[in-house]
């Protein structure tokens, strides 16, 4: 048939339409996301109002009127108080920052020993940032590495005593790097005392049930300041005279025992959600009770809970600056302990310190919580219908 | 095979007596209870023997003797002549006090905020989210610091008292508010209000029979507002205006009169608002996104609009997901009103101290915390228990 | 299993055996001996008593006395090992063994020498509890008894907080207690200006004063409103230990007395004085240190190891430290104050 050329009809596509103004572009992501309706013109406003009002002067105070340098508290007091700055003057004092930091890093620690900490440091980073890059190759050797090898390593370097290396005494340590030990040795340690606390809260053997749930519970159910106290107080008066602990190993202990019971919650969280059906289908293989936890429950049950797990560390992280209440100096009791340094102390000195404090302690948690939801992501497979 | 004649009966044969589970779970428990009998045994004896080697009275007959020490904060009235038991009393009223306001107050934000952060506006939906990263992972220690070093402590002198409206004043001393003095014929305000309590139950129940009846429908709310607020307003006129305040006045060192709260009470309580709030928003957040979008769709297609849609078929779902973690949050903030004493806030935790110092009584002291936070968190888990179960939906 | 079960049911009659035993055997001098150096609970920081100098090295009036014990028992100043203590912390430490010695400004009192089980070897400063104000702010305040409506800082858990309590009761005046749990937290408050007053020993409040942001505003009232007799402490029940803590007090003061010094300590073994000869165990055939478990020349060596009480006294809080606390009631008997040595013969 022979193609006949129909006046009404085109041979070709028209050009696409620029869609109207109103559906692109900024105006329309304005309209769409700031000023839809009149309540919301008006919350945008009130919102623009607290951002106004709120972030020049937090930039002001942290870039723009801090002082950088600096070798005293003069250079962040105004003239009243004895300083260089002018009258009414508000800026952060990084300069104290700066003079503590090394303060603020490793406490008391020798200086001349100060490598230790940091190559003690870099090997955990080593071991493990492939450990949480899901493509990186030989897990099994990285993980026997940086939980049976590495714990030793650390302590050699951070202790001391052996290989020609002084001994330091943990009443010296102090800052980021006592916060980092006491919160990676109680995740390490509570993780595993965590999972037979939740196994033997869902065991059907009643004094073993019996016993992880006054444990849990217990300590659940008290705020952690009274087991460090506990820990502080209580533990030289448990043991036979003449033993004693170390302060920092009581409140190491202290910690790990207020984590193990939180991580049993969450790891009975991932108990419960693997069916029934695995546990027959184990049973009808005829794994005995460890085999079918040891290989077909808990690999189930803790990828689920990783995310908790994480969250569960996070908690821990932020909840090992109570130590400084029973007299020791983590990140945050040292920088606070530096506040009453005569040659620092000025109006300003808090404020820098806890922001500076507060700002590592949220890089860190910020980090893990991001890495959670990224794993979450990725294991998001299965059971879930 | 002759296994295969093997009689069924194992529990006969001594061979398998170990493999028998019944069997083998006593043993386990068997030998986990005589460990810990051992251990506690083992501390037990230790502690005795340290205890009497040092001649260190034990018991708790010393919560009998004067305390001597004084207290900042008092709700319930105190003197340095009271006992060790009073001054614990008062340590648990403060606790109890700053838990509740706290509590209220970081629902209150944190139901905004995690409102906020499923809001349709950007710039809102932001704002909420910064806020809830920067306190979340920040120690809640640390917030308190914030509050009483970084901020309360840099309030100007009480010569230098900041005036604000209604004659309040503000220094670093803490918040200076004038105290009401109830006169005369006061007592008619709480009896009015508890009429109007009781006029709104009866308003509700007759609203509801009328709309099961009729389908007719009265303002309930309104009305109870109106109630709420109109009864004890005109009893305090009827009365005759029965009330005057008595307004802080500045002295040789502070500010006297008027009611005062302290730095130390300001700072952990809007810390651990602020705090929990970002914990609650989350839960707020996941609560309403839990809540299956096919519900609201559905009440929409039954001719609802966009309020009793959230009020009937949205909230009372997003509250069953929301209670047991919001239980926690709960519990948590009142477990971390302990860190009171970091700033000196006289709760239990802080006044115990002060009794452990005195007297030396370390473990009796540190088991009457123990005890006291654990019934506190019984007993909020039970009501929050109660309140899920009223709350959750009773399913076919 | 099984054998675990044996192994901490034996070890729990061992832990209660060994426990049982050394209730007869308590012997801190033998077990210092053994391990090479004295565990001393001092104070956290009170600059001049125990606080840690820029290389975390630890210096004090209270420091010193620690060093004499184990200069004493070792002739080596530096065998003594440091535990900071908190106030909450001090007696435990000490009760549980964690400590051999406590020298931590601690008070004197009865309760705590029957209570806690402690036993006080001896006033090694005399002090009274104060109160410090900032003169600049409140001109015209002279007095503790003008104080009426103020905010004081106190540490809890103190001997001072009673006080505070007893005496602004006692004047019928008002006052608005903020109490801390820590000595440093205390110190930050009152700076920045949180409380009109400070109160604690006199000693501590020169010493506070010293760290403030700036020293000359801050007077000390004249108002001592306590006793606040300062005392090394060892466990009860031990009593070869305590009498060489107590008699490492008693030489200290008494080397002042015979104007012993560290400089001339090893002249002074040729004195003519007998006293100073048997003070010194240069005396023929003496027994005087062997009794007390150590060496017959134990004075010798502590005054080599930290000088006499005067001159710890001078060094760390006296006129040669930025202190500059007047000897007063600290001053020997001879020169009217309360330092009197037990005669060592």
């Amino acid at each position: 048939m022979e193609q006949t050329n129909l006046a009404y009809a085109r041979t070709e596509m028209a050009a696409d339409e620029r869609p109207p103004s109103k559906e692109q572009g900024v105006v329309a992501w304005l309209r769409k996301n700031l000023f839809a309706s009149v309540p919301d013109t008006i919350l945008t406003l009130v919102g623009l109002v607290i951002v106004a009002m709120i972030l020049p002067r937090v930039i002001d105070w942290a870039f723009i009127n801090a002082q950088w340098t600096g070798t005293d508290r003069s250079y962040c007091a105004t003239v009243a108080q004895g300083g260089i700055q002018p009258d009414g003057w508000s800026g952060a004092c990084w300069a104290f920052v700066g003079a503590k930091f090394q303060q603020f890093m490793f406490g008391q620690y020798p200086i001349d020993q100060r490598w230790r900490v940091m190559l003690a440091g870099a090997i955990f980073l080593a071991l493990l940032v492939p450990l949480l890059i899901p493509s990186v190759p030989r897990k099994l050797l990285n993980a026997v590495l940086l939980f049976g090898v590495f714990p030793f390593i650390a302590f050699a370097l951070l202790v001391g005593g052996v290989f020609g290396l002084p001994f330091v005494e943990t009443a010296r340590w102090g800052g980021l790097m006592v916060t980092l030990v006491l919160s990676i040795v109680g995740i390490s340690v509570s993780l595993p005392f965590g999972i037979l606390l939740a196994l033997g809260r869902r065991s059907k053997l009643p004094v073993i049930k019996l016993v992880c749930v006054i444990f849990i519970e217990t300590i659940r159910g008290v705020p952690l300041v009274t087991v460090l106290f506990m820990a502080s107080v209580m533990f030289p008066l448990f043991l036979p005279a003449g033993m004693t602990f170390d302060k920092f190993l009581r409140a190491l202990i202290g910690v790990a025992i207020f984590a193990a019971a939180y991580m049993a919650e969450v790891v009975r969280g991932g108990l419960q959600a693997i069916p029934k059906g695995q546990y027959e289908g184990a049973a009808s293989l005829g794994l005995t009770y460890w085999q079918t936890t040891g290989l077909v429950i808990l690999p189930q049950a803790l990828k689920l809970v990783i995310p908790g797990i994480v969250n569960t560390f996070i908690g821990m992280f932020k909840d090992t600056s109570l130590v400084a209440i029973i007299g020791m100096f983590d990140l945050l009791g040292i920088v606070r302990q530096n506040f009453s340094d005569a040659n620092w102390a000025s109006p300003q000195t808090p404020i820098t310190g806890l922001v500076f404090a507060g700002f590592i302690f949220w890089l860190f948690c910020f980090g893990m919580s991001r890495y959670s939801i990224y794993m979450e992501r990725r294991l998001d497979t299965g059971h879930k219908r | 095979m002759v296994s295969q004649e093997m009689p069924r009966d194992a529990s006969g044969a001594g061979a398998s007596f170990i493999n028998d589970p019944r069997i083998r779970g006593l043993i386990y428990q068997a030998v986990l209870f005589v460990l810990l009998v051992a251990f506690v045994y083992w501390i037990f004896g230790n502690t005795v023997d340290n205890l009497r080697r040092s001649n260190i009275t034990s018991g708790f007959g010393f919560l009998n003797s004067r305390a001597g020490f004084d207290i900042s904060e008092t709700l319930i009235s105190y003197s340095s002549n009271d006992t060790y038991k009073w001054a614990l009393v008062v340590g648990l009223v403060n606790t109890a006090v700053v838990a509740v306001t706290g509590i209220i107050t970081a629902s209150i934000i944190g139901f905004l905020v995690g409102v906020g952060r499923l809001s349709e506006n950007w710039l809102i939906r932001k704002i909420c989210m910064v806020y809830v990263e920067i306190f979340r992972n920040i120690p809640p220690l640390l917030v308190i610091f914030f509050w009483y070093l970084g901020v309360l402590s840099a309030l100007p002198q009480p010569r230098e008292s900041i005036a604000l409206p209604f004659g309040a004043w503000l220094n670093n001393r803490g918040f200076f508010l004038p105290a009401p003095i109830w006169g005369e014929g006061a007592w008619l305000i709480p009896v009015a209000f508890l009429l109007a309590v009781g006029l709104c139950w009866f308003v509700a129940r007759r609203a509801h029979q009328r709309q099961a009846a009729t389908g007719e429908q009265f303002p309930v709310f309104w009305t109870s507002v109106a109630l709420l607020v109109g009864l004890p307003l005109l009893a305090f006129v009827a009365a005759g205006f029965p009330l005057t305040f008595e307004f802080p006045k500045k002295s040789t060192f502070n500010l006297l009169g008027g009611t005062q709260i302290r730095p130390e009470f300001l700072s952990l309580y809007l810390a651990l608002s602020f705090y929990t709030a970002a914990f609650i928003a989350e839960i707020v957040r996941a609560g309403i996104l839990g809540v299956n979008k096919g519900q609201t769709e559905a009440a929409y297609a039954l001719g609802l609009r966009r309020r009793p849609t959230l009020r009937l078929v949205v909230v009372p779902q997003a509250l069953r997901i929301v209670i047991p973690p919001l239980t926690s949050q709960y519990l948590n903030l009142t477990k971390n009103s302990s860190l009171a004493i970091a700033i000196g806030y006289p709760d239990l935790v802080h006044i115990g101290g002060t009794i452990l110092n005195q007297s030396g009584h370390a473990i009796e002291i540190v088991a009457i915390w123990m005890v006291v936070y654990l019934g506190l968190s019984l007993v909020m888990s039970g009501f929050m228990n109660w309140f899920n179960a009223k709350m959750a939906l009773v399913e076919r | 299993m099984k054998n675990h079960v044996k192994a901490i049911l034996g070890a729990a009659v061992l832990g209660l055996a060994a426990s049982a035993a050394s209730v007869s055997s308590a012997d801190t001098l033998s077990d210092v001996k053994a391990k090479g150096f004295v565990q001393c609970g001092v104070n956290t920081g009170l600059a001049g008593f125990s606080a840690p100098d820029d290389k975390g090295e630890w210096k004090g009036f209270d420091v010193d006395f620690c060093r004499a014990v184990a200069s004493a028992i070792f002739g080596d100043p530096s065998k003594v090992k440091f535990t900071p203590t908190n106030a909450k912390e001090r007696f435990t430490a000490l009760q549980s063994g964690e400590i051999d010695l406590l020298a931590r400004n601690t008070t004197w009192t009865l309760g705590r020498d029957t209570a806690l089980g402690l036993t006080f070897v001896g006033v090694n400063y005399y002090d009274g509890q104060g109160f410090m104000i900032n003169a600049k702010k409140l001109p015209g305040v002279t007095s503790a008894l003008q104080l009426s409506g103020a905010s004081v800082c106190v540490q809890s858990g103190t001997t001072t907080e009673l006080n505070l309590a007893d005496y602004f009761k006692a004047n019928n005046l008002e006052y608005n207690p903020v109490v801390f749990e820590k000595l440093e937290e205390a110190n930050a408050a009152y700076d920045s200006g949180r409380c009109d007053a400070y109160t604690t020993d006199q000693s501590g409040l020169y010493s506070i004063r010293l760290t403030l942001a700036s020293p000359d505003d801050h007077i000390v009232l004249p108002e001592i409103i306590s006793k606040e007799p300062l005392a090394p402490a060892v466990r009860q029940g031990d009593d070869k230990w305590f009498n060489v803590v107590k008699w490492t007090y008693n030489a200290l003061v008494l080397a002042e007395e015979y104007g012993i010094t560290q400089a001339n300590v090893d002249e002074m073994k040729s004195s003519k004085n007998p006293d100073i000869q048997r003070v010194l165990g240069a005396e023929a055939g003496t027994t005087l240190g062997t009794g007390l478990g150590l060496d017959n020349d134990w004075v010798v060596k502590i005054i080599k190891g930290v000088g006499n009480y005067g001159e710890i006294f001078d060094r760390n809080i006296g006129a040669g430290s930025p202190l500059k606390i007047a000897r007063g009631l600290n001053a020997l008997w001879t020169k009217g104050g309360l330092q009197y040595a037990m005669p060592i013969r």
